[in-house]
């Protein structure tokens, strides 16, 4: 196979603890490996007077399945104007906010990235999901299936009966082809099912008498029987309520008391999802009552060890949002009057989709922006704080490179307060973004989109780092941090890298894609002991609840998983 | 105010896709420059020049611009499109999305247009001395924002679908027209010299509909409230004034429910 | 000794039973009987062994006869047609697997063409319905589980889909209506008194063409609004009376077909009753659903959704995708002679568009691939038969509330048959070559 040698970029490697030393990178066989590995046949990139880092990892994106394509299906002005012609082997790209998946993939290797995780998938619609994955070029990719409103989990848990809760799970992860465990708007998108929610954490779901709490608890416990690569994964209850910052931490403590399990090497038992909806304060969304609420948020994520989370950062641009808080996007659409899509999932989920636009005109759009950032900039750890839009909702995920722009420059951060949003100074007033100095380094942003991601994932052994014999996922970027000091210049250079290596392959060469390389879709076997009591009660629930047959449940077929990677795991001791 | 004309001489087999007849993409070019403009028939990428005799040379800017269409143009669509200044005059008729998305300018036909013309308008003024095709001044599919802004004045009849999703400007239509005027409309002025038939202000949020002709069947959801003297488009009279669509949801100002206003000549 | 194969998708309509079981014989060779399917899927297993099954491409000839090609000649005559068309149209796609939609666009991409699928002619106006709307929806265990309140409006299960009522909406006894169709109220909207009708609680025999406005009066009903005294035949009271019986139950439904998506108004009419249905959520949990016709049309929307962005009347021409049905939707492009050549697969245009469209395909250079000799394969330049997606090949399935079901492969196809991907992949080979060669 082929042997690259990126030589003389600025490296950075939380890990390893490069911070921008030039150092060399070797590849072979789809491996980083020693320089003196290397035989004369090694084709040399030239990174000298640019940024060198391990291919980036995006903890949460709804960039595949069943809610994503009604997104774009019913969003034809997404697609007015922005596609790209096909040219080469690269397939035509469409669309903005929910773009096709040639653009995903295409937009994805731009950015650097090497493995996205969609952040829900509903499991009777599995399969949708796989065959997006699938068309999707380049980037690694694996599915979250979402538990937090599952009928089987509520039974079991109501009854305390973590092994069965367990062996369901992972019994579903198989079914499924999924990765680990998603928990949305726990109970509530259950209660959805007849037009209610639980916004706190202790309203019990309807009929099912278990509460959110008990809920996100059971699958914290679950997730550590099974010792699962990632950890368990919320979304917790009353998304952008003002004033929801209290049911925020009401869902963080429940991971008191527990830790991981597992040999994945991951520290968190709970990863918070898009924090910053869930950090306001006040009563209403009017500039006299909305706050931030993020210092309190961080207070307590800084005090404890075992939670990370990824900001959910507006990005101030028309975009579609889309979430199993079904509730949530019928609110938004009593606020906004947009076109409003839900689909309930039997026994499972749901889902709900609504344009919005975050408007520099208005005042909340701007508060939201600052909280974002806010989380980041207060965060001690950054190695547990991850960078994402929860694309596509509360912006597009090609927008990241700005997102480290606002990071990494106070200056880019004042611009956007002073002329490009009309309520600035209000923003300044209810938040704290004006008053935070603090500027990320490259080092730093490494830590927020490759290695931290990547160990939150339990994926440390093969992503987020340039370490010998992890996957060959390397990425130039444009960039000198000697010389570039325009903080427009982190945005370009970031959202089209000079060269990308995925998995060993010369995927970017001098800024064009060249190849589409051999994607894989990972998922998690976990193996648990015999349990007849569960498998009887699938039996059941498909005969009398499900509209479709067992035995056409499971992802089956190479045709959805043509390049799986299997992560096993033995959860039978 | 410089003069382009573009005559047709080799009709296309299919349709002729030629949104690079626009006094903003003209603007600052030499005749023998706008022959070599792309248009696009199927997948094939060609010239304007292929099809059209080009002669004189357009303004500086599209202001300056003025472009006379000759010939039979029945096939030749997106002529006009987002121009933002400047003139186009069509002699005959012409095909799909004339002055889609038209900002500013005029365009005037002197004979029909085909569907979609004006779609997502936001200035300007378009006259069509024959008739319009379906969706007249509307929105583009899935856009909850349609017309923004301008005039279209249409001397004949139009289709249906007038003022899709309108949110400003005003369509005038001297003519009849078919089903489904103002549906979803949220603002915007839509006035009928002539006869309407069914589904007028269907789902109206906002906005005003005048018809001084017949109305074949009256959407349910639209309730008479008073009549009115007023003078439209240089015409006085009484209209009997609607307040609906009753089965749709109002904006508030003041406490008032602000109503979609249908007008009938009395 | 005969074997049962268990679980098996029915190919024929939108409900995409997937509780079919067939008996094989024990060489695995024939079907010797099904079993669960309803009248319609039984004949489409059933006949699938026809003997006088075509096994062979048919060239038109000059006197109108066919003669037998082989299946090179077939992609070489095929990939010729498309590569040398300025804009040809590509048509179907709704009774064949997503991994053959997903080649076929492959193909599209390369020479251009227009991808359209039967919702032109069906659910299309849906489509544009949910893109002007949105759609409070869910999936059909929903139904079973939880409704309370069903309504069909213009359209008629008992006869277009079967066994959707004993599956689904009416019949079945789920977790929160263990009482089956005794805790259910049925309405029914159609000018004719069905065999759907007759099980109706409430009929309300609308004026025909006015389905909009019968809509609307629904919604000023619920809004608690004034009514005049009769809409679309319809007296005030009885539509009161309906309102008041949507907004007291706990999970409501509305299903609905071509009555409103093919007569007057149509996007208009989905719109006015998605709208409904997202009004009457202020006062209780309501849901609305298309009863897609074809097995697959919901899947060549899907899979057209995640590689183009739009569900149909798809046009590749300019290298990037655009939309609007009225332009790109194939009877319109027809109608206007915007297409220089047609090829269809898997569906039948011959006997479902109107007469000039199907003129026109007799006119243009055409190819029809489909297991039978139907009104379009008898008017194209070139027939290609292939295998039954479901009973001899399978692949992957949409169902009308967009569940994917992977459909089974029961038996072989006829000796030396090809299946449509295979067919697609040497023809998107050709077509490579040829546009080269350009």
């Amino acid at each position: 196979m082929s042997e690259y040698l990126i030589k003389n970029g600025f490296v950075y490697d939380p890990v390893l603890g490069i911070n921008g030393d030039k150092t060399d990178i070797a590849v072979k066989d789809g491996k980083i490996v020693k320089d003196s590995e290397l035989s004369s046949k090694a084709k040399t990139i030239d990174a000298t007077g640019k940024t060198v880092m391990a291919g980036g990892v995006d903890v949460h994106a709804h960039v595949a399945g069943p809610k994503v394509n009604v997104g774009r299906n019913y969003r034809p002005e997404d697609k007015l104007f922005v596609g790209t012609a096909k040219s080469g082997m690269k397939r035509m790209e469409g669309g903005f906010s929910v773009p096709t998946v040639f653009r995903t993939g295409y937009n994805y290797a731009r950015m650097g990235y090497g493995f996205v995780m969609e952040a829900a998938m509903p499991p009777l619609y599995a399969r949708h999901v796989h065959e997006e994955i699938r068309d999707t070029p380049i980037i690694d990719q694996a599915a979250l299936p979402v538990f937090g409103n599952n009928w089987f989990v509520m039974e079991y848990l109501k009854n305390g009966e973590v092994e069965n809760t367990a062996a369901y799970i992972a019994w579903l992860l198989r079914m499924t082809r999924g990765f680990g465990i998603k928990n949305v708007n726990p109970g509530g998108t259950e209660a959805w099912g007849w037009g209610l929610n639980c916004p706190t954490v202790n309203d019990p779901v309807p009929y099912f008498d278990i509460t959110p709490a008990e809920i996100i608890r059971g699958l914290i416990e679950a997730n550590e029987y099974l010792g699962l690569p990632h950890c368990m994964h919320v979304h917790g209850n009353s998304l952008g309520e003002p004033g929801n910052f209290s049911i925020t931490l009401d869902t963080l403590k429940q991971a008191e008391g527990f830790k991981p399990k597992g040999s994945f090497g991951r520290d968190q038992v709970l990863h918070h999802t898009h924090l910053q909806f869930h950090s306001y304060g006040g009563e209403s969304y009017a500039s006299k009552s909305f706050e931030s609420k993020s210092r309190e948020i961080m207070d307590y994520i800084n005090s404890v060890d075992n939670i990370t989370f990824d900001m959910g950062c507006v990005t101030l641009d028309e975009t579609t949002t889309m979430t199993a808080d079904g509730p949530f996007e019928h609110h938004l659409t009593e606020l906004n009057h947009l076109k409003w899509a839900n689909v309930d999932v039997e026994l499972e989920t749901a889902a709900g989709i609504v344009p919005y636009v975050y408007s520099p005109k208005t005042f909340i759009a701007g508060a939201q922006w600052a909280i974002g950032l806010e989380l980041a900039l207060y965060a001690k750890d950054l190695m547990k704080a991850f960078v994402s839009t929860d694309h596509p909702n509360a912006g597009p995920f090609i927008r990241y490179p700005r997102v480290i722009k606002w990071l990494m420059s106070r200056k880019a951060r004042d611009n956007v307060l002073d002329n490009i949003l009309k309520y600035g100074e209000k923003v300044r007033e209810r938040c704290f973004i004006g008053e935070i100095d603090r500027e990320l380094s490259l080092y730093e942003i490494a830590m927020m989109t490759r290695a931290g991601p990547a160990k939150a994932l339990g994926l440390a052994h093969m992503f987020g780092s340039l370490k010998e014999g992890m996957d060959a996922d390397v990425v130039v970027y444009p960039f000198n941090p000697e010389k570039d000091d325009d903080p427009e210049k982190i945005e370009t250079a970031f959202s089209n890298c000079s060269y990308l290596v995925k998995s060993g392959q010369l995927i970017i060469n001098d800024g064009e894609i060249i190849s589409t390389g051999r994607k894989r879709t990972l998922w998690v076997d976990a193996k648990v002991n015999e349990n007849a009591q569960v498998m009887r009660d699938v039996e059941q629930k498909f005969l009398k609840y499900y509209s479709v047959n067992l035995g056409n449940y499971e992802v089956l077929g190479e045709h959805f998983l043509p390049n799986p990677y299997i992560i096993e795991v033995d959860a039978t001791q | 105010m410089e003069t382009v004309t573009v005559t047709m001489k080799n009709q296309p087999t299919l349709f002729l896709e030629a949104d690079n007849i626009s006094p903003d993409v003209f603007a600052g070019k030499k005749s023998s420059e706008i022959a070599e403009l792309h248009a696009f028939e199927g997948r094939e990428q060609t010239t304007l020049g292929k099809y059209f005799e080009v002669s004189g040379n357009a303004g500086p800017s599209a202001a300056d611009t003025r472009i006379v269409v000759k010939g039979d143009v029945t096939r030749v669509k997106y002529i006009g499109m987002k121009m933002s200044a400047g003139e186009i005059v069509v002699e005959n008729s012409a095909d799909m999305y004339t002055g889609a998305w038209m900002q500013g300018g005029t365009i005037l036909v002197k004979g029909n247009v085909d569907a979609f013309t004006g779609i997502g308008m936001k200035g300007g003024n378009l006259i069509v001395e024959g008739n319009a095709g379906n969706y007249l001044g509307a929105a583009y599919r899935g856009d909850w924002r349609g017309m923004q802004g301008g005039t279209i004045r249409v001397k004949g009849n139009a289709g249906s679908d007038t003022g899709y999703f309108m949110n400003g400007g005003e369509i005038i239509i001297e003519g009849d027209v078919d089903v489904h005027v103002g549906t979803h409309a949220e603002g915007g002025r839509i006035i009928i010299k002539g006869n309407g038939k069914s589904k007028i202000g269907g789902q109206m949020v906002k906005g005003e509909i005048v018809v001084f002709g017949t109305i074949d069947v009256m959407m349910p959801g639209f309730k008479y409230v008073e009549d009115v003297e007023m003078e439209v488009d240089g015409t006085e009279g009484t209209f009997a004034l609607y307040h609906g669509d009753l089965g749709e949801r109002h904006p508030k100002k003041k406490g008032q429910i602000i109503y979609g206003n249908l007008y009938q000549k009395i | 000794m005969t074997k049962i194969v268990p679980d098996v998708i029915c190919p024929f309509c939108g409900t995409l039973c997937d509780d079919l079981e067939v008996e094989v014989s024990d060489d695995g060779k024939t079907i010797v009987d099904i079993y669960n399917a309803c009248a319609i899927g039984a004949e489409k297993f059933m006949h699938a062994q026809a003997k006088d099954r075509v096994t062979r491409p048919r060239m038109q000839q000059p006197d109108g006869t066919y003669k037998e090609v082989s299946y090179d000649e077939a992609v070489e005559y095929t990939a010729q047609m498309l590569a040398n068309s300025k804009k040809p149209l590509m048509y179907g796609w709704s009774s064949t697997s997503c991994e053959a939609q997903s080649v076929g666009h492959e193909i599209a991409e390369q020479v251009g063409a227009i991808v359209d699928n039967t919702a032109t002619v069906c659910h299309g106006s849906t489509l544009i319905a949910v893109q002007d709307v949105g759609i409070p929806s869910c999936t059909l265990g929903e139904i079973k589980n939880r409704a309370d309140r069903i309504i069909f409006w213009g359209c008629n299960p008992t006869h277009a889909h079967p066994r959707h009522q004993s599956r689904y909406s009416i019949f079945p006894r789920g977790f929160f209506t263990n009482k089956g169709h005794k805790s259910r109220k049925v309405i029914v909207v159609d000018p004719r008194k069905t065999d759907t009708a007759k099980m109706a609680d409430i009929h309300y025999q609308v004026e025909q063409g006015r389905d909009f406005e019968l809509l609307s009066a629904f919604r000023v009903a619920v809004r608690n609004e004034e009514l005049p005294d009769t809409v679309a035949g319809i007296p005030k009271e009885e539509i009161y009376k309906g309102a008041e019986l949507m907004k007291s139950g706990r999970f409501g439904i509305i299903f609905f077909g071509m009555g409103v998506t093919q007569s007057l108004s149509k996007n208009h009419n989905i719109d006015n009753a998605i709208s409904l249905t997202k009004d009457l959520n202020e006062y209780t949990k309501f849901s609305i659903m298309a009863m897609r016709g074809h097995y697959n049309v919901t899947g060549s929307g899907q899979v057209l959704g995640w590689q183009f962005g739009f569900p149909y009347c798809v046009d590749l021409s300019r290298g990037f995708a655009r939309y609007n049905p009225g332009e790109t939707s194939s009877n319109d492009l027809l109608r206007r002679g915007e297409v220089d050549s047609i090829f269809v697969l898997g569906s039948d245009p011959g006997a479902h568009f109107p007469i000039s469209s199907v003129k026109k395909i007799a006119e243009l250079p055409s190819v029809c691939i489909d297991p039978h000799i139907t009104p379009t394969s008898e008017i194209s330049k070139l027939h290609v038969p292939v295998a039954f997606v479901g009973i001899e090949v399978g692949g992957s399935c949409y169902r009308m509330d967009n569940v994917p079901i992977d459909a089974r492969k029961v038996i072989d196809p006829p000796e030396g048959v090809l299946t449509d991907e295979e067919f697609l992949s040497r023809v998107n080979k050709r077509v490579s070559e040829l546009m080269e060669a350009k």
